[in-house]
């Protein structure tokens, strides 16, 4: 159309408010209510874009999300998104958008060359080009020529949010079905209604019509659905994915509309999880092109987008329009544009018959009809010129006679209508081929959905579709099927005769339907070609399969708020603000944030590690063990269960010993080791690898609940109710004697492998005298209230001693020199016991165990396993052949191999290997195929292309008789240094979450209540009402509370609940408990310090947390007084609703309690 | 994403749970079991297009066990059931997904 053309009246533009916007660079106006693919039509823009591969001009071809032409890359910088249909962008004041994959101008494109080489660029022709030498050489420059925009460099400066919201009917789609599906499944009050719209405004097809009652119609719907509280409308909202069980997807842009909102508190999108009781899809129909000669050019578009454009836009696109069609709804475009006073010069048609009445009224309007006709060709530089038109032959088979040629600069076409069926697909539903149209229509659901309107194939006016797949008797070289990937109907048939038979293939090789459009416009069209090209038919063909996601997702929208720090859960240390004071390293670990090693001033890490080891070696060291995992077991049954889990013999186990044990899988492989405490005869603790507690714990339960039923045993995970830190070095006994406590640490009271319970400095303490430096060492456990202050105690008490604070690299180190075991390090996927020398033991122990029975499979017997074993390096400068000297500058890294006496092949590898400061050499360990029987041969360890000699040994390097163990205290002749007077009770506190303070959103820690476990053996019938006569009251069911006084009871699991009392009334109540229930199978545990309790309250709560949780928050589901165990963020929560106002308490592990800070901030940033 | 009825927590998202495989695999007695039968204990599994009982465990909710009869073309989720209740008898119904 001619710039500056005035709008037609009555259309959703409004010309009062105009808009500036730059394309190219170049200042152009349009008006609210545009699209930016409207606004360039009314500017004379005709070339947009190039295409992807031989760079032909393209403009705009359609008026929404089918657009394959007018893409664009919106704004620059970090904001700027590549790809944008035009169509799908409302156009703002100060919009800058660029044409794409041309240079130096989409207009003047140097590579529009590569069109003159259609012929030899045919589909596959990278795969059968670029062979030599290789494809990687080439890629650099087929990247630069083919391809569309490009992706933002910078990182992105918006957030986005996801959120999970719950309906009992989702509609999808605002059009006319989808606003009366919504009112009548309205009607019933409790049905929570969603409607979903992609537009700006709902109305779909309505906001294209001519028609003032159909305006009227839509106006008062939507007033009327306003009025509706149980109806929620969300426009820019695009249903994106149907998943299992009724789960959409979908994603609203919530500012990106506006355009660069840096700085914004608002997110740029938000990405919906649905949960859907009934969906009902009305995603209205798709236009076809047709195919033929030249199919191609700027100013042939879709003729539904030619009318859309004129009704809804008040754009008058030609001067002189010609309709194609195989179709009738081209006839009432062409009929509608006469009446707006567009001259249509014909409309041609490939049917021969056409019904009367379509043919009387377009003579009477002045429009040619040519019925049995097809377009042969198009002409035109930058836009249509001449349309030439040729007479079908009587059977469709050819073209005949002369050619016409008619001069137009618009071509409208329709090939027909193809109802949007991608999400009734992706929902697993049936498609079925229906002739009359052309198409693919909904069939048997999968699952409960309904689709309605022109999705359904319900089309208001018959079609009377003819189908012609592509323009017979002509050249398939130019004509286009896929627009954007130039897949043209040669390509397809070229595939054919290549012998592709699938239609996913097919889409594959010649990229058909794989463009940002994914086979909106192009999919059906395609197979009708290849359907032709196989001589099938289009069932037997069959379509390729739907997935999501139905439109482009950005990838921010997929992160959320799981970025940066919140990416995943972290953990922090009861003493983390001790460890941060000193400078720590920090380093994930198993989830936990955790010191690797204390850097002093300019100290590199090896240095800092050597002066560590040495610090622990020579005098005493610290560690924070916290994330040990600590699980309580109890019951009648706990000892014999035990003696199952572990290959080591636990019936001998004498309360107040501890015993180092190993657990197999049932495959008979190594998946945790720790040290088993017996703290009385039916109640144990087991130690299990740092970060593996809730792995060994799941464990632990899915033999108790699935195999051994009846093993009357209750499991409690009190990892994070227990601060534990690691006292190690031989001065560790002269430190902990200047804590007051009430434990014995004498080396005759309290030997190696014992444990004792107690207090120390007034507080509950557990010890435990266990070794995995090898030097005297005691891991200290205190309620994790008190880790903070504990920690700080002991490096004051050990000040004197020159006490180093060390890491788990020093650690690491320690245990290397001593060849202790590291599961998970030393052990593969592969390692049984006898691989690390415990089958003498195991053979001592009667009775089964988990996974014992594997060992004495083949494969177990086999006696070239790759077994545990300590590697000397030996010195290479020497002759080597029979050379003993060791190597103490030769280095080796974790994952050499060990060659095979062949030289050639692995005979295992290194599995932890560093330098070792206390010897002055590398020391190692590895499992090496039949090491056991091979100990003091030399064997070649292959590093860096060089094969190092090295000799298997005995894994302890340092202390093999484990002398330092027994070293008797050392009369250090330094005075007791002064402690802060009295206990650790003046508590140093625990890392506070910092509170929320947000409109319409409070967070705040909650800590007006101590917390206790109580569990009971449900799996006994007789326990549990047993229970509920000790305690005199009934026990809430899953999801319920029950209040008592000032106590509140909480459903946490079959035969668990958690018991709220006032603070500082824990301990009693723990002990009026143990002693109401001493004669029944329960255990009551005191859990206040391992949790955190936070307080949510405001208007916007239950966004906020359906933000991270997929639980249903509405009231009628969670009501006031219940309360639910759930994932939330990415953790289990208890979430409880106390009261009837907007407030929530929420549960959580201590040791998250920074990262839920973290992750609410985030999440709220738009309150 | 699918919902799965946990017998006491009720309906809940997948990502509470983690599927344990094939329920109702016996364990045999190890001090009677061949290597043939321990090895079928321990790895041979069934693999239908249809319906399969399985077990899943609510690790996110209140970390109990217990079985679960699925479709596995459709999805669908024909029965929950305890660890402690028998496995139903279902008619194998056809896919409807292809």
């Amino acid at each position: 159309m001619k710039p500056g053309q005035q709008r037609l009246p009555h259309t959703q533009v409004d010309t009062r408010e105009r808009l500036a916007f730059q394309f190219d660079g170049k200042t152009c106006h349009g008006y609210h209510g545009d699209t930016l693919a409207s606004a360039l039509l009314a500017n004379g823009v005709t070339i947009i874009g190039r295409s992807f591969k031989l760079h032909r001009p393209r403009g705009v071809f359609a008026a929404g999300k089918e657009e394959t032409g007018a893409l664009v890359q919106l704004e620059e910088g970090a904001f700027t998104e590549p790809n944008v249909r035009a169509t799908l962008v409302p156009l703002y004041q100060g919009l800058n958008a660029r044409g794409q994959n041309a240079w130096p101008s989409v207009r003047f494109d140097i590579y529009a060359v590569l069109g003159l080489f259609k012929k030899v660029l045919p589909a596959s022709f990278y795969y059968k080009t670029f062979m030599w030498p290789n494809w990687q050489m080439w890629e650099p420059l087929v990247r630069r020529v083919a391809g569309l925009g490009s992706a933002p460099s910078a990182p992105d400066p918006d957030t986005y949010l996801q959120q999970t919201v719950h309906a009992e009917v989702v509609v999808v789609g605002g059009g006319r079905s989808g606003l009366q599906a919504a009112l009548a499944a309205a009607a019933d009050p409790d049905c929570r209604v969603l409607l979903l719209d992609e537009q700006e405004v709902p109305g779909g097809a309505l906001l294209a019509s001519p028609e003032p009652a159909e305006r009227t119609w839509l106006t008062r719907t939507l007033a009327q659905i306003a009025r509706y509280p149980n109806i929620t409308l969300m426009p820019r909202t695009t249903a994106n994915g149907y998943h299992d069980h009724n789960m959409l997807t979908a994603l609203q842009r919530v500012t990106s509309h506006l355009g660069p909102q840096a700085g914004s508190s608002q997110p740029r999108e938000v990405f919906w999880r649905i949960v859907a009781g009934r969906v009902v899809l009305a995603t209205g129909a798709l236009e076809r092109p047709l195919v033929f000669p030249h199919n191609d050019r700027p100013g042939i578009m879709l003729a539904g987008a030619v009318r859309e454009y004129t009704h809804r836009y008040g754009l008058v696109l030609g001067e002189r329009m010609v309709f194609f069609t195989n179709n009738d709804s081209a006839w009432h475009g062409a009929l509608e544009m006469a009446a707006c006073g567009v001259p249509v010069a014909a409309v041609v048609d490939i049917r021969r018959e056409v019904a009367p009445a379509l043919l009387q009224r377009a003579a009477e309007a002045g429009i040619r009809c040519l019925a049995g006709y097809t377009v042969v060709h198009t002409r035109g530089r930058r836009g249509m010129r001449q349309v030439l038109v040729q007479q079908l032959s009587a059977d469709g088979n050819d073209v005949q006679g002369p050619r016409e040629t008619l001069a137009c600069d618009l071509l409208a076409m329709s090939g027909g209508w193809t109802p949007t069926v991608h999400l009734f697909s992706q929902s697993g539903g049936k498609l079925d081929w229906r002739e009359s149209d052309s198409c693919f229509v909904p069939g048997d659901p999968a699952q409960a959905v309904t689709v309605v309107g022109r999705a359904n194939g319900d089309f208001s006016q018959p079609l009377n579709t003819r189908a012609q797949w592509l323009t017979p008797g002509l050249s398939p070289e130019y004509q286009w099927v896929d627009f954007q990937y130039d897949v043209t109907a040669s390509d397809i048939q070229l595939a054919a005769r290549e012998n592709y038979v699938s239609v996913e293939h097919v889409k594959r090789y010649t990229t058909n339907g794989m463009s940002i459009d994914q086979g909106k416009t192009s999919n059906v069209n395609g197979l009708g070609i290849l359907a032709q090209a196989t001589q099938r038919s289009i069932p037997e063909v069959g379509t390729t399969r739907f997935r999501p996601p139905y439109h482009p997702t950005t990838l921010g929208a997929y992160a959320g708020v799981e970025l940066g720090a919140l990416y995943k859960p972290f953990q922090q240390l009861p003493a983390h603000a001790c460890h941060v004071a000193l400078g720590a390293h920090l380093a994930d670990m198993g989830g936990w944030q955790r010191p690797e090693y204390y850097p002093r001033a300019a100290e590199c890490e090896a240095d800092t590690i050597a002066r560590e080891v040495r610090g622990v070696r020579e005098a005493v060291g610290l560690l924070d063990y916290s994330p040990l995992g600590k699980l309580e077991v109890r019951g009648p049954d706990a000892r014999e269960f035990l003696n199952r889990l572990y290959i080591n013999n636990i019936i001998t186990l004498r309360v107040g010993a501890a015993r180092y044990g190993l657990m197999l899988n049932e495959k008979g492989i190594v998946v945790d080791d720790g040290v088993v405490v017996c703290l009385a005869e039916d109640h144990f603790l087991l130690h299990t690898t740092s970060g593996g507690a809730s792995v060994v714990h799941a464990t632990l339960e899915e033999w108790l609940q699935c195999e051994w039923m009846a093993l009357r045993v209750l499991v409690t995970n009190v990892t994070t109710q227990w601060a534990t830190l690691m006292l190690s070095g031989p001065h560790a006994r002269a430190v902990l004697g200047q804590l007051p406590g009430d434990i014995d640490l004498s080396r005759e009271a309290f030997a190696h492998m014992q444990f004792r319970a107690g207090t120390l400095c007034g507080v509950p303490a557990r010890i435990l005298r266990a070794s995995f430096t090898g030097e005297l060492s005691f891991e200290l456990s205190v309620p994790a209230g008190y880790g903070r202050s504990l920690w700080e105690a002991l490096m004051t008490a050990g000040a004197s001693f020159g006490i180093t604070p060390f890491g788990i690299e020093s650690l690491m180190v320690l245990r290397t020199e001593k060849g202790y075991l590291h599961v998970g390090s030393d052990t593969d996927g592969n390692t049984m016991p006898q691989d690390l020398g415990w089958a003498g033991a195991m053979a001592k122990k009667t009775g089964d165990f988990i996974g014992r029975r594997s060992l004495a499979l083949d494969v177990g017997l086999d006696p070239d396993r790759l077994q545990f074993t300590g590697i000397e390096l030996l010195d290479t400068t020497l002759d080597t052949t029979l050379d003993t000297t060791l190597d103490t500058t030769a280095t080796i890294v974790n994952g050499a191999h060990v060659l095979a006496e062949d030289g050639r092949g692995s005979a295992g590898y290194v599995t932890s290997a560093c330098f070792s400061p206390t010897l002055g050499r590398t020391v190692a360990l590895g499992i090496v195929a039949a090491a056991q029987r091979r100990q003091g041969e030399t064997v070649a360890v292959y590093y860096e292309g060089k094969a190092q000699p090295a000799r298997l040994v005995a894994p302890c390097s340092y202390d093999p008789g484990g002398e330092r163990l027994q070293l008797a205290p050392e009369v250090s002749g330094l005075a007791p240094v002064a402690l802060p007077p009295g206990n650790l009770a003046a508590q140093l506190p625990m890392a506070t979450i910092p509170g929320v303070d947000k409109v319409g959103f409070r967070l705040s820690e909650y800590t007006e209540c101590d917390l206790i476990r109580l569990q009971v053996f449900h799996r006994d019938p007789e326990q549990v009402p047993a229970l509920v006569a000790a305690l005199g009251m009934e026990l809430p069911g899953p999801g319920e509370v029950h209040w008592r006084g000032d106590q509140r009871w909480l459903w946490s699991a079959p035969g668990e609940w958690m018991l709220t009392v006032p603070t500082g009334l824990g301990k009693s109540m723990l002990y009026a408990l143990r002693e109401a229930t001493a004669e029944l199978c329960t255990v009551a545990t005191l859990i206040t310090d391992g949790r955190v309790i936070l307080a949510l309250e405001g208007a916007r709560v239950r966004d906020i947390l359906a933000r991270g949780t997929t639980v249903d928050l509405h009231p009628q589901q969670f009501c006031p007084g219940s309360c639910t165990v759930t994932r939330f963020a990415g953790i289990p929560v208890m979430l409880f609703k106390p009261t009837e106002a907007d407030d929530f308490l929420l549960f959580a592990c201590r040791s998250l309690a920074i990262y839920l800070g973290e992750w609410f901030q985030a999440a709220s940033r738009d309150c | 994403m699918m919902r799965i009825e946990c017998p006491w927590c009720g309906s809940r998202t997948e990502d509470e749970f983690t599927c344990g495989g094939q329920s109702h695999i016996a364990r045999p007695d190890p001090a009677r079991a061949s290597d043939g039968e321990w090895a079928a204990y321990l790895y041979q599994r069934d693999n239908p297009k249809g319906l399969h009982y399985e077990r899943w465990h609510h690790g996110f909710g209140c970390g109990q066990w217990f079985n679960v009869a699925r479709h596995t073309v459709s999805h669908a989720i024909l029965a929950v059931y305890t660890m402690s209740e028998p496995k139903p008898e279902l008619p194998d119904v056809p896919g409807d997904k292809a």
